[in-house]
C-alpha cells in the first residue's frame, strides 16, 4: 500500500475533467452547424438570419461559446504555467486572459441579444 | 531521490516523434485560436448578422489574400485541434495506446485535419 501525500491546490483533476466534457460540447456543436450546412446545401444571408432569430439556436450558440472560453482558460493557462516562469508576470497574463474571455462573453451576448 | 538522467535538449537536433508532433500542433493551433480566431470569429459573426450589406460585405472581404490566407489558417487550426483532440479522447479511453496505433493515428489526424482544411477551403471559394 502506497501512502501518498498529495500536495497542491487540488484543481488539475477537475480542470482535466472540464476540458473534456467541454470539448465535447463543441464537437456536438459543430457538427450541428456542419449538419444544418449540409441540409440545406449550404448557408446564405436569409438562412443565417433565420437561424439567430431563434431562440434555441442562440442558447446553443451561448452554450458552446462558454464552452470555448472555459476551455480556452485552461489550455492558455497551461501554456502561461508551462513558459512565463516569473510568478508576477504569469499573474498578469491570468488575470488578462479571464477578462480578454469575459469581454468575449459579454460581446457574444451583445450580438445575439442586443439587438433585441 | 531520482537518479540523474541524461539530459539532451538540443532543440535543433531532437527530432520529434509524429504523435509529439501532433501534440505540439494542437498547443500551437489551441494558442492561435484564442489570439485570432476567437476575436475574428465574433467579429465575422457580428457582420453577418448586422445587415444584407455587411453580410456581403464580409462574403467579399474573404477574397482578400490576405484574409484567405488567415482565414484558411484558422479553419486548419480548428480542424486539427479538433481531429487530435478526439485522438486524445479515444487516448484517455485506452484506445489505440500501443505504439503502432498510436503513431498511425496521428498520421491520421495530420491527413486528415488537412484533407477537412482542403474541403472546407474548396467550399468557402
Amino acid at each position: 500500500m502506497v501512502k501518498r501525500v498529495v500536495v497542491g491546490a487540488h484543481y488539475g483533476s477537475g480542470d482535466w475533467l472540464a476540458q473534456r466534457i467541454t470539448a465535447v460540447v463543441m464537437a456536438v456543436y459543430t457538427l450541428l452547424i456542419l449538419g444544418i450546412a449540409l441540409y440545406n446545401g449550404g448557408l446564405d444571408y436569409a438562412l443565417w438570419q433565420q437561424l439567430f432569430a431563434g431562440t434555441a439556436f442562440r442558447i446553443a450558440t451561448l452554450l458552446f461559446a462558454l464552452a470555448l472560453f472555459w476551455h480556452a482558460w485552461i489550455g492558455v493557462r497551461d501554456i502561461w504555467m508551462d513558459y512565463i516562469k516569473p510568478a508576477g508576470l504569469r499573474l498578469t497574463f491570468e488575470v488578462l486572459t479571464v477578462v480578454v474571455l469575459l469581454a468575449y462573453a459579454a460581446w457574444l451576448v451583445q450580438i445575439m441579444w442586443g439587438r433585441a | 531521490m531520482s537518479k540523474p538522467r541524461p539530459i539532451y535538449l538540443n532543440l535543433v537536433q531532437i527530432r520529434l516523434p509524429l504523435p509529439g508532433i501532433v501534440s505540439i500542433l494542437h498547443r500551437i493551433s489551441g494558442a492561435a485560436l484564442f489570439l485570432i480566431g476567437i476575436p475574428v470569429a465574433l467579429y465575422a459573426l457580428q457582420s453577418s448578422l448586422d445587415s444584407a450589406a455587411a453580410y456581403d460585405r464580409l462574403a467579399s472581404s474573404f477574397s482578400n489574400p490576405v484574409a484567405k490566407l488567415v482565414l484558411i489558417g484558422l479553419i486548419w487550426a480548428y480542424l486539427h485541434h479538433l481531429c487530435a483532440g478526439i485522438r486524445f479522447l479515444l487516448l484517455d479511453l485506452h484506445k489505440g495506446i500501443e505504439l503502432k496505433p498510436a503513431r498511425q493515428s496521428s498520421a491520421v489526424v495530420i491527413l486528415a485535419s488537412l484533407a477537412l482544411t482542403l474541403i472546407v477551403g474548396a467550399r468557402l471559394w
